[in-house]
């Protein structure tokens, strides 16, 4: 196939050019700017150019159609593979109509915006894309009728008629005139609604006129029958093809009788009419302004002189009239291109223009799952149908990704992408700024729902980071429970210890005392756990448990052995107690820890000529601690020995 | 593509390096002015300059963030010879509100004996690691082991390039497929006849780096390197600017049980652009390594893409008019921006040229002639 050249885009920087380098970064979003120099010194202007790719992401009245299109789209995907295609059909058109519908809501709305705006430079760029949206519902609603309806030449014509709505705006004046039949432009609103076949209403207003001129009534009256008798060809009807022929043969005769006798020569205006319905081409060209455009003069062509064509000729016609309806010197505009790609059926080229004229990857993205759902990608001998398909959904949910809350839809358009959608969401997600807990949260969660451990873990780690800067103790431990990360919890553990030997007390009790299972994650955190288990056993005045768990720290190896002294410490009350807590076995392992500690500490710090205040307290402590160790040991002995006898 | 809004970033002299941190929220300058400058995006998306502060006693090359999870934390490098370490404190409620923040220097890494012209820190699977290269031709790569502790910093490697190095480019993969990688550039105008590419593989058995690959058909000077994100891709695709812009695949060759070196690659080239016209001085891959920026001597940033085919193409340019915005260099605190853009500016004789063939057009008639209003082809999406 062949690509399509056109020229980058060019976008001026408000900064020197001649000899100047610019320097550039890329952001999860867009792309600094920057005037340098490089490999060489001089002096610049330091400026930095904040450039985006995507406008219309930003378009606050573009929300409406990414939310809104974004459920039509996970509807779509879920209907499923299996069942017969003629089954899906009339769900597909209903998808298509419903993608439509929103176009058109989102237009309105801009619509009133522009209108209702002061400003002229908004009114102009609202204006812009309203046009836009037009342009793109304009060719969504063509490739419906060409792909997914019957009956072609009756959805054209309901497509002429919906995008050329100001015949009913200049009807309803003409209508709500004091006379209409003498209102300046009562003949283009009939004629205009014979040229969309709009037959029923075109007769509506002829019998206005008609009544006016009594005397003309028999030409009236042949006028009326004419249109009334015009056959329309329905494929899913009961009529074959050869009946409506026959019927069509005949009611073409009639009509062109009626001309060739002069049955209107005494009016103009219904003489036209007659040559237009006989499919007279100089006449449909000179109502140009009423047709406006080359695509309703084809389907008025279409109707009236070829009202059975059939798809496969739709091209031939199409080009045709394109050339018929421009005049010479004008070329044609990507919206022409783009049409009559569609009526040649080339979807594939349709898609590939679109993207080019069209700034944004909304409409082509939408448009090529749609059709790939369809299986139409395929059915035109495109192998890499599905390809296409998840090339432009990725492009537009990672357009979607750099606003800050839209990126949200992004994840379902990269839960559907089978072959990259899981890598980029990786990539994208963890850009997302983690502003605050309940962000994190959210990020969090959908990560976990697609078992994204390594952005679960980072996302965590970020959070036990920053909260452990800003020294939120509690905060910091539980994410770094979250990210399993035992070397961080053991460091915040370490900082929950040592807060408590200078204050005496915990902070966030709540998170110790429910760890549970957690705690097991790091060494230290277990520590911490059972050491509050202590606490609160020593609180509840369950002596003799909170003293075997105290001891079983030790023995165990839990505590760290910088931390056993202060165990000791707390240990001296309940040995202080009038009741014999500690038993005499375990009264001797608590000696065997002093003097472990002792031993230690006296090897680690070498023969100093004097000691210092911090020794002396420590000394103090240890001798202390002897005295109530021994005491406890001679009531232990004579308690036990007492309840034996 | 389109301006959003001009910062005066207030430098007393050429920026040299700008620099995103992870989440986009924030961004880091450098100049010549031996200065480096903290950038805080606020809500409604302006930027204010929150730290501002002499970095070195020579101009400063580039300036890069570490990752999130190991804090807040800058590294720079300059012509002074020295890498450094910068991290930010969480200070006092008062400095925070008045929109400032404190950084201080962890450490001065003072190895080098030539002017330190890179410095990156490692993907964060490995750790907290910093690589610094410099005109000696030396890449060296150092550690911190406690990452609560950043003024302790040891040199794990030394790597001896034996050509003067400009550019260092880590490979972002994290499979275990994948050793540590890491891909070092050469300006040096001495050699003519050398590769400037050399590809660097950690090696577990030696736990040392070795050569895998030196890119022989790259002969001269090579400024900038960027590996892309991998996407789980068993290849890698690696982006050099010399005197044009190319970019290469790199295919691990499957690897014989028995041997220990380094990782046979087998290099494809995929793309060379010489749009540029001449020198191209940096390269940089987005997120998801959809779009490569490179900038060159023509003063343009150009941007590739490639199609779904695989075919890569300029989809856009970034270009100075030739009207630089006076910087209003009195304010300290640079936070004055200019809104609007300089975008549109040859639409209206397009409109006015197809105005006239289909005359008027009610509020909601067809879009017609309008297709080629401003936006058309102002961006066109390449596919």
């Amino acid at each position: 196939m062949e690509e399509v050249d056109v020229e980058p885009a060019v976008t001026n920087i408000p900064a020197a050019s001649d000899g100047k380098h610019l320097g550039f970064a890329w952001g999860p979003g867009d792309i600094l700017v920057y005037e340098t120099l490089y490999k060489a010194s001089g002096s610049g202007c330091s400026f930095i150019h904040e450039v985006r790719k995507d406008e219309d992401i930003y378009s606050p009245n573009l929300r409406k159609l990414f939310n809104e299109s974004h459920h039509i789209f996970v509807g779509l995907q879920t209907i499923r593979e299996d069942l017969p295609s003629k089954n899906k059909k009339p769900q597909f058109v209903s998808i298509s109509k419903n993608y439509r519908s929103v176009i058109r809501a989102c237009m309105e709305e801009l619509q009133q915006v522009a209108v209702s705006t002061k400003d002229a430079e908004v009114a102009t760029q609202y204006g812009n894309q309203v046009s836009i949206l037009l342009a793109i519902e304009l060719i969504w609603n063509l490739c419906e009728v060409l792909t997914l309806s019957g009956s072609l030449l009756l959805h054209l014509l309901d497509w002429v008629r919906l995008h050329k709505a100001d015949v009913d705006e200049k009807a309803a004046e003409v209508l709500q005139s004091e006379s209409p039949a003498e209102h300046h432009d009562y003949w283009d609103v009939v004629v205009s609604y014979v040229l969309q076949g709009r037959l029923e209403e075109a007769r509506q207003m002829l019998v206005k006129q008609a009544t006016l001129h009594p005397a003309a009534r028999k030409m009236y009256k042949l006028m009326d029958t004419l249109l009334s008798k015009m056959p329309f060809y329905n494929p899913g009807g009961t009529q074959t093809l050869t009946e409506f022929d026959v019927k069509w043969r005949h009611w073409h005769g009639e009509v062109n009788r009626c001309l060739q006798d002069n049955s209107f020569a005494s009016n103009q205006h219904l003489e036209i009419i007659c040559k237009i319905i006989v499919g007279d081409e100089d006449t449909l060209l000179e109502h140009k302004e009423l047709l406006s455009t080359w695509y309703h003069f084809l389907v008025t062509r279409l109707l009236f002189s070829h009202p059975t064509v059939k798809p496969t000729e739709l091209h031939y016609y199409a080009q045709s009239c394109m050339t018929m309806f421009l005049d010479a010197r004008s070329v044609p505009e990507p919206l022409d291109n783009i049409l009559l790609a569609a009526f040649e059926f080339d979807i594939h080229q349709v898609i590939k223009e679109c993207s080019i004229a069209l700034n944004n990857w909304w409409f082509v993205a939408h448009l090529t799952d749609l059709l790939d759902h369809c299986k139409l990608l395929q059915s035109h001998n495109l192998h890499f149908g599905s390809n296409l398909r998840e090339f432009l959904l990725l492009e537009y949910a990672s357009g979607l990704f750099t606003h800050h809350s839209l990126w949200q839809l992004a994840v379902d358009y990269f839960d559907n992408c089978p072959e990259f959608g899981r890598v980029y969401l990786g990539l994208q997600i963890e850009h997302i700024p983690l502003d605050t807990e309940r962000k994190a949260l959210k990020v969090l969660r959908i990560c976990e729902q697609r078992q994204m451990s390594e952005q679960v873990r980072s996302i965590c780690k970020i959070m036990a980071m920053r909260a452990l800067r800003n020294n939120r103790l509690g905060s910091a431990l539980s994410w770094s429970i979250r990210a399993k990360d035992a070397a961080f919890a053991t460091l915040i553990s370490e900082r929950f210890l040592q807060d408590y030997c200078t204050r005496g007390t915990f902070s966030d009790l709540d998170l110790i005392d429910n760890l549970g299972p957690a705690m097991l994650l790091s060494d230290r955190l277990t520590f911490l756990g059972k050491y509050r288990e202590f606490h609160k056993l020593y609180g509840e005045k369950r002596f003799s448990e909170a003293a075997k768990l105290l001891l079983s720290l030790m023995t165990a190896k839990i505590a760290p052995r910088s931390f056993w002294m202060t165990l000791l410490t707390d240990a001296l009350p309940l040995l202080e107690q009038k009741e014999v807590i500690f038993s005499a076995d375990q009264t001797h392992e608590l000696m065997f820890c002093l003097e472990e500690l002792t031993s230690s500490l006296n090897h680690s710090a070498p023969g100093t000529d004097k000691p210092t205040q911090d020794e002396d307290i420590e000394q103090t402590k240890v001798e202390l601690l002897r005295l109530a160790l021994a005491r406890n040991l001679a009531m232990a002995i004579i308690k036990e020995g007492t309840i034996e006898a | 593509m389109f301006v959003a809004r001009s910062i005066a970033a207030d430098h007393k002299d050429l920026i040299h390096d700008v620099s995103y941190d992870f989440h986009g929220r924030r961004m880091a300058t450098c100049s010549s002015d031996q200065s480096v400058k903290v950038w805080d995006k606020s809500e409604n998306g302006e930027w204010h300059c929150t730290a501002s502060w002499k970095t070195h006693s020579g101009s400063v090359w580039r300036v890069t963030w570490a990752h999130p999870e190991f804090g807040q934390v800058l590294a720079s490098c300059s012509f002074d010879r020295t890498a450094a370490v910068w991290e930010e404190i969480v200070g006092e409620s008062n400095d925070k509100q008045r929109g400032l923040s404190h950084w201080i220097k962890r450490t001065t890494l003072v190895d080098s004996r030539t002017s330190v012209t890179d410095v990156k820190f490692a993907p964060k699977h490995m750790g907290l690691m910093l690589t610094t290269c410099s005109a000696d031709g030396v890449v060296r790569i150092y550690e911190a082991p406690d990452v609560m502790n950043l003024s302790q910093w040891s040199l794990q490697h030394e790597i001896s390039c034996k050509l003067s190095c400009s550019c260092i480019s880590w490979n972002p993969s994290s499979s275990r497929a994948h050793q540590p990688m890491f891909a070092v550039g050469s300006d040096d105008s001495n050699v003519t006849y050398s590769g400037k590419v050399q590809i660097y593989e950690y090696n577990e058995n030696t736990r040392k780096y070795a050569k895998a690959e030196t890119l022989m058909t790259v002969t001269d000077a090579v400024h900038d390197i960027a590996f892309a994100p991998n996407l789980g891709r068993s290849f890698h695709v690696l982006a050099i600017a010399t005197k044009d812009v190319r970019i290469f695949k790199l295919v691990p060759m499957r690897k014989e049980s028995a041997s220990t070196g380094p990782t046979k690659l087998e290099v494809q080239i995929v793309a060379q652009f010489d749009n540029h016209n001449s020198q191209v001085w940096r390269v940089s891959w987005n997120i998801t390594s959809t779009l490569l920026a490179s900038s060159g001597d023509d003063g343009c940033v150009r941007l590739w893409k490639a199609n779904y085919m695989d075919n890569w193409k300029c989809t856009g340019i970034l270009k100075g008019d030739g009207s630089p915005l006076t910087g209003s260099s009195g304010q300290p605190t640079a936070m004055s921006t200019v809104v609007g853009s300089s975008v549109q500016t040859s639409q209206n004789a397009l409109n006015g040229m197809s105005a006239g063939r289909i005359g008027k057009r009610a509020p909601f008639a067809p879009p017609l002639r309008q297709l080629t209003s401003p936006k058309t082809y102002q961006h066109p999406a390449y596919y």
